[in-house]
């Protein structure tokens, strides 16, 4: 099972370069170009990707989330998410790699089969990174009224950290 | 300028916080080490993003994102009237669906742009109702399988790291829904 996970990513290099192959298209070509326009949209990226992770590093270390993970910890206990999962909460919409560390930190303590340590891989898989991904969107094309964009987006992934709690102990209940 | 204050608050934050807990030092060296993991981090993912817009040009070319893009029409009709009467910007809007669908969110990014940018010509400067849509639905993962977090799982000890799929699943289709009627329901309240 495992191994065709693993096998999505080339079956699809696979099957994409078969089927413009067969429909007498240079594929490599396309390759080549695709791939430069890449480098182009990644350059966009970097100053977005550069102011972002220093305020991250600094917010991180400055030790404000374990703050408010202990102000906010009584109030989740009532919805079912383990208070222990608030600094993960908090991280997801603003840093992807960051919460994944913090992810993987949670997994590591408690066990990756624990309740805990399911919740929390739930939770980075039903999110994403929200503000990067504002950032990014608005900032490649100039777009500064972001108006409800940021709002809803937080609407959704409180939604999903909510579910994420309530579909693990539907699943593998809440032991 | 949403994005002005939080970075400001977030900076401004982090050194208040980390005076009043004597984590000055551990805040300043942290200023510094972000910026490098950025560029880092961008290095990192540059092979990946550059091999799946390749792809995404291959699959263009040869008609194969059209196939898939007929797939998501009629759901994304609905979803974006206004972006659907322009070929382009729903092709652009359906591959990033379908990519972000896959997990290819090196992929998803560069398409959900190309949408962004195409929708930006009605409403210059400005979110528009669907842009606000359309953002929603790529802050919200939707992806199939999560590869990434499956690993950790695996590196974790986990001995069947891909069990959370149906929770995950669950929990994207709620947290996407919610999404979208957020959006909906704003659009009618917001004042700008």
């Amino acid at each position: 099972m495992d191994l065709l996970f693993a096998m999505v990513v080339p079956a699809i290099l696979a099957g994409v370069a078969l089927y413009g192959v067969g429909k007498r298209v240079d594929v490599y070509g396309a390759l080549l170009q695709g791939a430069g326009e890449g480098l182009e949209v990644l350059l966009r990226i970097v100053p977005a990707l550069i102011a972002l992770m220093t305020a991250v590093y600094m917010l991180r270390s400055s030790g404000a989330l374990g703050l408010a993970a202990q102000a906010l910890a009584p109030l989740l206990d009532r919805v079912g998410v383990p208070g222990e999962l608030l600094p993960l909460m908090l991280v997801r919409p603003i840093s992807g790699s960051a919460a994944l560390g913090v992810g993987a930190e949670l997994m590591e303590a408690y066990g990756p089969d624990s309740y805990l340590g399911r919740v929390a891989a739930v939770m980075l898989g039903c999110t994403e990174t929200t503000f990067y991904t504002v950032a990014v969107y608005f900032g490649a094309v100039g777009v500064s009224r972001t108006r409800y964009a940021i709002p809803a987006a937080l609407c959704a992934d409180l939604t999903g950290f909510l579910a994420a709690a309530w579909a693990v102990r539907l699943w593998f209940g809440a032991e | 300028m949403t994005m002005a204050w939080i970075w400001t608050g977030m900076v401004v934050l982090s050194i208040l916080c980390g005076l009043a807990l004597g984590q000055g030092e551990q805040v300043a060296a942290a200023a510094v080490e972000g910026a490098q993991a950025a560029v880092e981090l961008c290095v990192s993912m540059a092979g990946m993003l550059c091999l799946w817009t390749g792809v995404m040009e291959v699959m263009r070319r040869s008609g194969l994102a059209e196939k898939l893009s007929r797939l998501l029409r009629p759901v994304l009709r609905l979803l974006f009237p206004q972006a659907a009467e322009d070929r382009r910007t729903l092709d652009s809007i359906s591959a990033n669906v379908s990519a972000n669908l896959l997990g290819l969110g090196n992929a998803a990014t560069p398409l959900g742009i190309e949408a962004v940018r195409r929708m930006e010509r009605r409403s210059p400067g400005r979110a528009s109702d669907e842009m606000c849509t359309l953002i929603v639905c790529n802050t919200a993962s939707i992806q199939l399988i999560p590869t990434t977090v499956a690993s950790v799982r695996a590196a974790a000890g986990s001995g069947t790291p891909f069990d959370i799929l149906p929770a995950v699943w669950l929990s994207s289709v709620l947290s996407v829904g919610v999404g979208i009627l957020a959006c909906k329901l704003l659009a009618r309240v917001w004042r700008d």
